[in-house]
Parts: structure tokens; C-alpha cells; sequence
């Protein structure tokens, strides 16, 4: 009965107790892009482990052409044309890219002897079926993130591949990276590939795909043609619930408006970014955006005391600063949540607690040894007040979902009494009821506990929502500086096209 | 690729920097017999630096090669004194695979037992060495007692001179044997699927399991041929010093990894080269060199070596980093 190449019915999947998938039921047709759409943690990830044979479900069937496989593995994902992208890449960095893309080849020939002009004409063979541009001879690890995607993505095709797996590939890349995305998955569909494309973002599922599966809590709740949704009734689907959206309104104490909490003044890295004033009082959500390279980020590490050699002034609370090291950052009372949370925030093997406290030990010692049951309350609420979807603080960061591994995070740096708080990219990799639940907590946090934030973001929305002034920044400098109440997303993203 | 061969080039042009520095405080240090003299003594830690780069190259490190090296060597002339023996490629092939199946037992712990490189191989150093002392003997074997067949064929020279004075100097005939050991890892690493997949090991294990690589093949074979070159290497050196010292090679692993790293090889692993580590062996030959004709005491060469592995390896963690940015 089923018209679909790949199949699952009913499949159930338990770790260690937690139910992650139950009665899951997904059906993908040949040659069509689907989306799939689900909160953190709702299983979108185990879903894709079980159709590549990375974990064996403990119930259910998976069917390819209609045709029960009874042990998925790896390599019979594979045999049956099923690719997974991964989040990684799985790429050698330290390997030019055409050797990336041959290795494949010449393993699964058996090969013992290396032949470097064959190895370039499967490599240059690949990326013409791609249809893009790639310097075969670079090195993968001098790649951009959307460069990695491409050699990752060429990979793929080159096994007669008939569905391709994205687990959200558009989070680490730019507007413009998106749109060539979207192109090349529009090309592969063409030759007939279907593709499963997992995404927090409404409005590119329903720009990219054809049909749309969500799933909450390890269910299907939902599942039809793109045209049938929209973005409140996905939301509504994932969230079991409506989420209103009301801008952030600052409102200072009647009188004197306070001082700043944090000021820079002519704030100079070189070649990154010149000449930055701006003052943010508590109680204020400033929001930064630019393209990327327009400096945002450099900002960002300065303010953090990962730029020492910058110029310039930074007061906090109206007295001047230097920041030289994180530490000293911190002890300013700087918060910083970096983009990249897997690389440069998390310690992934560890435990949710360690991960929270990492920033607090030297608060928590200050009698030199550990106090045990404040660390037990501060982690037990934070595990509460940010929602964590976890049975307990012990159990490794490397366990939980994406959007629920920002939260921790997030948590950390709420734990250390900061009085200034930089978001880069808070909400990236997060789905639309999570995102609420943390914008609620930013707001939170700059109006009743008089914190100054700065949020820097790619989601204009997510900006204009959350933000009393934005700030548009681009080759270093800031061109304008706009009450949020004044713009809309469309003025702002359309300003931001003026830049390039 | 074209990066890789930019850092040869840099390497390339400190060691022409540096050659001419020593040559304007040493003007000696031109003369032909110097020169001659310098390339005798890359040709054993040339050798040596040659596993070393592979055991790099696949995000590991060896610390046991001198011991294998010296357990080899002693063992083999032993064996030759007990039985009367007097030849050269028997003892060496003997050598070769004593080193080899040395190096066999590093790649069993660590493949068998995923454990760090650095811990099973200075276990193992420490085992052999131990072993040798205590059970095979602690006598050194002078020239009186060496088997001839050896000395002879380690003062085989490639081109004689004469000095005015009559006396006369040569390269010796090992420096071929050093050149094509290297040819030959370098055809291994650039052109055989196993050199390959040590670049693919060091470059990111998890992908390399992923892509289908058979790691338990790449691992052993990385050992046992880092075994084999210094059992090769142990030999052939006590040929050339006609001596045959249990208590050779202690320290050695240092300049060899401060060779290796110096000649652009990441400790971190994925990258490194055959030229590259020449020119490396040949920088810190010639830099302990003139340390020692400059009469520097031994123990503060030993700060100098000290301050190669560390300087070399910061510029080269700095520049994967940068590469990687
Ligand atoms: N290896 C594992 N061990 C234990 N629990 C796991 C493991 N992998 C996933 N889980 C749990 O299974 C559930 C589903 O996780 P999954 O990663 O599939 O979510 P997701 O939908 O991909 O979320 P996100 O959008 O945040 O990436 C979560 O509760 C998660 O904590
Ligand atoms: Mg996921």
C-alpha cells in the first residue's frame, strides 16, 4: 500500500528510560523534499539515527520500497541509496577536497595504490554534477561552514544516493548560503533524490519543501502537503498551543533617565571595527545585526576580553575598563553566549551541572572547598526556571537536544550575576516555543533584574520583537542606530540589503 | 597542497638563513669536509625521523624507537658474536624485524586497548630498555670485538677527496640509504591508500572509522614500521661509531621529535612531510653542530633542543589554527 521509498511504522526508541521516540510513523516519497519539524527534543535527530541504521529502534518496522529491512545498519542504509549529511560534516580538514571526495571511491574500490589524477577527475566529476564552484586543491579545513556543506553534500551524491538526509543544515550559514542551498537541494530533487531537510526555521520549510511531517514528544501530529500549513499552524503542531508575540517595551524609571550600565567609547580592532559609540542603560535590549564580517562578532570578543589589543574606551556603570582577559570580562560583570555553542561554550562529555557551574566555582569555593547543596539548588533551578527537558543535572550535555544544550548555556551565564549580558545568536538551532520561553527569560532579566543586554542576531525578527533599539552595523562601523518601535522586519531587512 | 609546500618553503628558507648566520660566525662551517660531515650525521636520525613522522602524521607519538633501536642493535651484534657470524644484510634484515615486531606491541596497545600513544610507548621504551640491561648485559662491544663485515660496509664512501696534507675525507655511502628510505616513505604516504589513511586517522579519527578505513591495518602498520626503521637505524649507527653501546640513544627521542616537528609535521597530527622532516633533521643537525664547535656545554644544548620542540611546535599550532580560521 505504501507509495513511499522509505518507510517507518511505528517505531519506539528508549534511552536509558527516556522515551525519545514512540509510535513514530514517517513516510518519505521518492524524489520529494520533506521537512520535518518538531521542538527540542522532540526526536527529529533519533528519527534520522534510525533511518541510517545509527541506532537499532526497539519497536517497529522501517520499510524501503515498501520492503521490511529487519536490522538497519549503517551500511545497508548506505547499499539502499540513504545519505545522511551529518552536523559535523564527517570531512577531513587536513585534506584537500578533492581527496575528500575520491576517498570514498577508492575505499570502496579496495584500491592499495593512491592515484592522484584519478582521484581529481572523480572529485572534479562530483562537483560539476553539484553545478558549484569549489577549488579542489583547497584545503577542507580553510573552507567555510557552507564550503564544508558543499564538499559534504557532493560526497553524498556521488553513492547512488536516492534520499538525502540534512539535519538542520541552514543554522551555521548566511542568507545568501541559504538561497545557493536551497538551489543545489532544488537540483538534486530534480534528478529524482528525495530529501529530508530538518529545520527550526518556519520560513524556510515552507520555502524549500513539498510536504511536511511534525512530530511532539516523540509523535507525529501532524503531516501533509507544505501548502496546507503555515507558520502558526506548524508552531501550533509542535507546541500543542499558541504562542503570542508582543515587542519589548522599555520603560525607565519615571525621571532622569538612569546612567548607562555599559558605554563604549570609540572602541577601535583594528582591521575588524572602528570608532563604535554606544551606551546601553539597564533595562535595555539592544539588538546588533550586519552581515557576517561586518564586525558584530569582533565587537563582541572585545567586550569579552578576547581582543586585548583593542582600542578605545568600555565603562561599566560609568567606570572605565580594560579587558585583557575573560576574566577579567567576568569580573566586570560581562556575560557573553557565543555563537558557536558546541566549540566554544560547552564541554560536551560533562555533566548539565558542571556545565552550568563551570563559570560559578570560583563563587561557589569561597571557602575553599565546594559548597554541595548551594551548587544542588543553583543547578536545580536553573534546570527549572529554563525548562530543561532532563530527568537530572547529571546527566552529560552531549545527551541533549541542541536547543535544550543553548539553554545550559544560557544558564551559566545567568548564574554569575552578570550586569551585562551579549547574546551572539541566542536563539540559533532552537525551535519556536523554546525561543519564546528564552526571549521571555532575556526580557525577563533586563526588566526586573536591570540588565544591560545586547543581542546580536540573523533573525531580524527575532530583533524587532525582543529589542528596544536596533543597531546596524556593517564593515566595522555602525550606520544606524533605530528605535524598534519605529521599524518593522521588512524596513530593517530591507536596509540590511543596501549593504554589501 | 600548495599550502604544505608554502611551509616547506619557509623551512627551506630559515635553513639557508641560519646556514648563512653559522657560516659568517664559522666560516669552517663551508668547508667540504664540515659539510660532509654534517650529512653522516643526519643519516640515522633521518631515519629515525622518518617513522617518527608517520607515527605524527596519524595524531600519535612514539617515545620507545631509541630503545627498540638500541635493543635491535645489541641483540643482532650479540647474536653475530655468539654464532661467529660476519656479514651485513642478515644482521640488518635481523635488526629490521626485531624493531618491527617491538613496534608491533605499541600497536596492539594501542589500537587493542585505545590507549594514549605517549603512555604505551614510554611503557614500553622503559620495558626494553630495562629488559636489555638486566637480562642481555651491560657491556659496551668496542672495535676489537665488532664484527669487521659491518665497519666495513658503514665506511663504504660515495666520493673520496684528498686534503693538501695528503689525508683524505669522504661522504659516506649511508647518506644513499638514508635518501632512499626517505623516497620510499614518501611514496607510501603520497601514493598508497595506507599513507593516505594515516593523514585521514590524524586528521579526524571518527570520520576516518566512518569513511570505511580499516584503523586496526593503519595503526599497525604505523608502528611496526616506526619499529622497524629505528631497529634498521640501530644497527647501521653501530657500524658507523664501530661501538656497540647498550646505553646508546638515551635522549635521542627529543632531537628526533624536534626534528620531525621542526620540519613542519602538526603533533597534533594530519600534516607533515618527507621533505619537510629532512629539512628539518638537517636544521637541528647542524644547529647541535656548531653548538658543539662553538664549544656550548652539553647540557645547555639540551635547553637549546628543548627550546626547537617548543617554539616549533607553538608556530605550527599557530598555523593550523590560523589555517583552520
Ligand atoms: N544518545 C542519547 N542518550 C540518551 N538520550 C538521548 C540520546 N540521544 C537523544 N536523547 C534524548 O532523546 C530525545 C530526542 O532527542 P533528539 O536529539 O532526537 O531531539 P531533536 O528533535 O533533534 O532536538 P533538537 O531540535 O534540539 O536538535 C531528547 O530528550 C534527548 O535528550
Ligand atoms: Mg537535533
Amino acid at each position: 500500500m505504501s507509495d513511499g521509498f522509505i518507510e517507518l511504522r511505528g517505531i519506539r526508541k528508549v534511552f536509558s528510560g527516556v522515551v525519545a521516540l514512540d509510535a513514530m510513523s514517517l513516510v518519505i516519497k521518492p524524489g520529494e523534499i520533506h521537512c520535518l519539524a518538531g521542538e527540542n527534543g522532540s526526536g527529529k535527530s533519533t528519527v534520522i539515527k534510525i533511518m541510517s541504521g545509527v541506532y537499532q529502534p526497539d519497536g517497529g518496522e522501517i520499510l524501503i520500497d515498501g520492503r521490511p529491512i529487519p536490522a538497519m545498519t549503517p551500511i545497508e542504509a548506505i547499499a539502499h541509496g540513504v545519505q545522511v549529511i551529518y552536523q559535523d560534516f564527517s570531512l577531513f580538514g587536513n585534506l584537500t577536497v578533492a581527496e575528500n571526495l575520491a576517498m570514498n571511491v577508492h575505499l570502496g574500490e579496495k584500491r592499495r595504490l593512491m592515484n592522484w589524477r584519478r582521484t581529481r577527475a572523480i572529485a572534479r566529476e562530483a562537483v560539476d554534477r553539484l553545478g558549484v564552484e569549489l577549488d579542489l586543491d583547497a584545503e577542507v579545513a580553510s573552507l567555510p561552514t557552507a564550503g564544508k556543506q558543499l564538499v559534504a553534500i557532493a560526497r553524498a551524491l556521488m553513492s547512488d544516493a536516492r534520499l538525502i538526509i540534512m539535519d538542520e543544515p541552514t543554522t551555521a550559514l548566511t542568507r545568501k548560503e541559504v538561497e545557493t542551498l536551497f538551489r543545489i537541494v532544488r537540483d538534486i530533487q530534480a534528478r529524482g533524490i528525495a530529501i529530508l531537510f530538518v529545520s527550526h526555521k518556519m520560513r524556510e520549510m515552507l520555502e524549500i519543501s513539498e510536504r511536511i511531517t511534525v512530530i511532539r514528544n516523540g509523535r507525529k501530529v501532524a503531516e501533509g502537503p507544505t501548502g496546507d500549513f503555515d507558520e502558526a499552524l506548524i508552531t501550533r503542531h509542535m507546541t500543542g498551543g499558541d504562542i503570542l508575540n508582543e515587542p519589548y517595551a522599555w520603560n525607565p524609571p519615571p525621571g532622569r533617565a538612569p546612567a548607562p550600565r555599559l558605554e563604549i567609547r570609540g572602541l577601535t580592532v583594528p582591521g575588524k571595527c572602528e570608532g563604535l559609540d554606544l551606551a546601553i542603560r539597564p533595562g535595555e535590549i539592544v539588538g546588533l545585526s550586519g552581515l557576517l564580517g561586518s564586525g558584530r562578532t569582533d565587537l563582541a570578543l572585545a567586550l569579552f576580553g578576547m581582543v586585548p589589543r583593542y582600542e578605545g574606551e568600555i565603562l561599566i556603570d560609568g567606570a572605565p575598563v580594560r579587558l585583557r582577559t575573560t576574566q577579567e570580562a567576568i569580573d566586570a560583570g560581562i556575560a557573553y553566549v557565543p555563537e558557536d555553542r558546541l566549540t566554544e561554550g560547552l564541554f560536551l562529555p560533562q555533566s548539565i551541572k558542571r556545565n552550568m557551574l563551570a563559570t560559578s566555582y570560583e563563587r561557589l569555593a569561597r571557602k575553599l572547598v565546594i559548597d554541595r547543596s548551594q551548587a544542588e539548588e543553583m543547578t536545580q533551578g536553573m534546570v527549572r526556571a529554563m525548562q530543561i527537558a532532563t530527568p537530572t543535572a547529571e546527566k552529560p550535555v552531549m545527551q541533549l537536544s541542541g536547543g535544550n544544550q543553548q539553554r545550559v548555556v544560557l544558564a551559566r551565564w545567568l548564574l554569575t550575576d552578570a550586569r551585562v549580558l551579549i547574546l551572539n545568536g541566542p536563539t540559533v538551532g532552537v525551535d519556536v516555543g523554546s525561543k519564546a520561553e528564552i526571549h521571555a527569560k532575556i526580557r525577563e532579566l533586563a526588566q526586573h533584574h536591570g540588565l544591560a543586554v545586547l543581542m546580536i542576531s540573523d533573525d531580524v525578527l527575532e530583533l524587532v520583537q525582543n529589542c528596544n533599539r536596533i543597531v546596524l552595523m556593517h564593515r566595522g562601523r555602525f550606520i544606524e542606530d533605530l528605535p524598534a518601535a519605529a521599524v518593522t522586519e521588512e524596513t530593517v531587512s530591507d536596509r540590511l540589503k543596501t549593504f554589501t | 597542497m600548495a599550502l604544505l609546500r608554502r611551509s616547506e618553503t619557509v623551512i627551506a628558507g630559515i635553513l639557508l638563513l641560519a646556514m648563512v648566520l653559522i657560516g659568517t660566525i664559522n666560516p669552517a662551517f663551508w668547508q667540504l669536509d664540515n659539510l660532509f660531515s654534517l650529512m653522516r650525521s643526519n643519516v640515522i636520525i633521518g631515519i629515525m625521523a622518518m617513522g617518527v613522522l608517520l607515527v605524527l602524521i596519524s595524531g600519535g607519538i612514539d617515545v620507545s624507537f631509541p630503545a627498540f633501536a638500541v635493543a635491535a642493535m645489541y641483540l643482532t651484534i650479540k647474536g653475530m658474536l655468539a654464532l661467529g657470524y660476519n656479514g651485513v644484510v642478515l644482521p640488518l634484515l635481523a635488526a629490521t624485524i626485531m624493531g618491527l615486531a617491538f613496534g608491533a606491541v605499541n600497536g596492539f596497545f594501542v589500537y587493542k586497548f585505545r590507549m594514549i600513544p605517549l603512555i604505551v610507548t614510554l611503557g614500553t621504551s622503559a620495558m626494553v630498555r630495562g629488559f636489555l640491561l638486566g637480562v642481555v648485559g651491560t657491556s659496551m662491544i668496542n672495535i676489537n670485538k665488532m664484527p669487521t663485515a659491518l665497519i666495513e660496509f658503514a665506511r663504504t664512501d660515495v666520493v673520496t677527496v684528498a686534503k693538501p696534507d695528503g689525508t683524505t675525507y669522504g661522504l659516506t655511502a649511508m647518506v644513499l640509504i638514508y635518501l632512499g628510505l626517505a623516497l620510499a616513505m614518501h611514496l607510501v604516504l603520497r601514493h598508497t591508500m595506507i599513507g593516505r589513511s594515516a593523514y585521514a586517522l590524524g586528521g579526524d579519527p571518527e570520520a576516518a572509522r566512518r569513511a570505511g578505513f580499516d584503523l586496526r591495518k593503519t595503526i599497525f602498520f604505523i608502528y611496526c614500521v616506526a619499529g622497524a626503521l629505528a631497529g634498521f637505524a640501530g644497527l647501521l649507527h653501530s657500524g658507523m661509531i664501530w661501538l656497540a653501546n647498550p646505553r646508546d640513544f638515551v635522549g635521542l627521542e627529543l632531537d628526533v621529535i624536534a626534528a620531525v616537528v621542526l620540519g613542519g609535521a602538526s603533533i597534533f597530527g594530519g600534516r607533515g612531510s618527507v621533505l619537510g622532516t629532512m629539512l628539518g633533521v638537517f636544521m637541528l643537525v647542524m644547529v647541535k653542530n656548531s653548538l658543539i664547535i662553538m664549544r656550548v656545554d652539553t647540557t645547555w644544548q639540551l635547553v637549546v633542543v628543548g627550546l626547537i620542540v617548543i617554539a616549533a611546535t607553538a608556530l605550527s599550532a599557530w598555523r593550523d589554527r590560523r589555517r583552520a580560521a
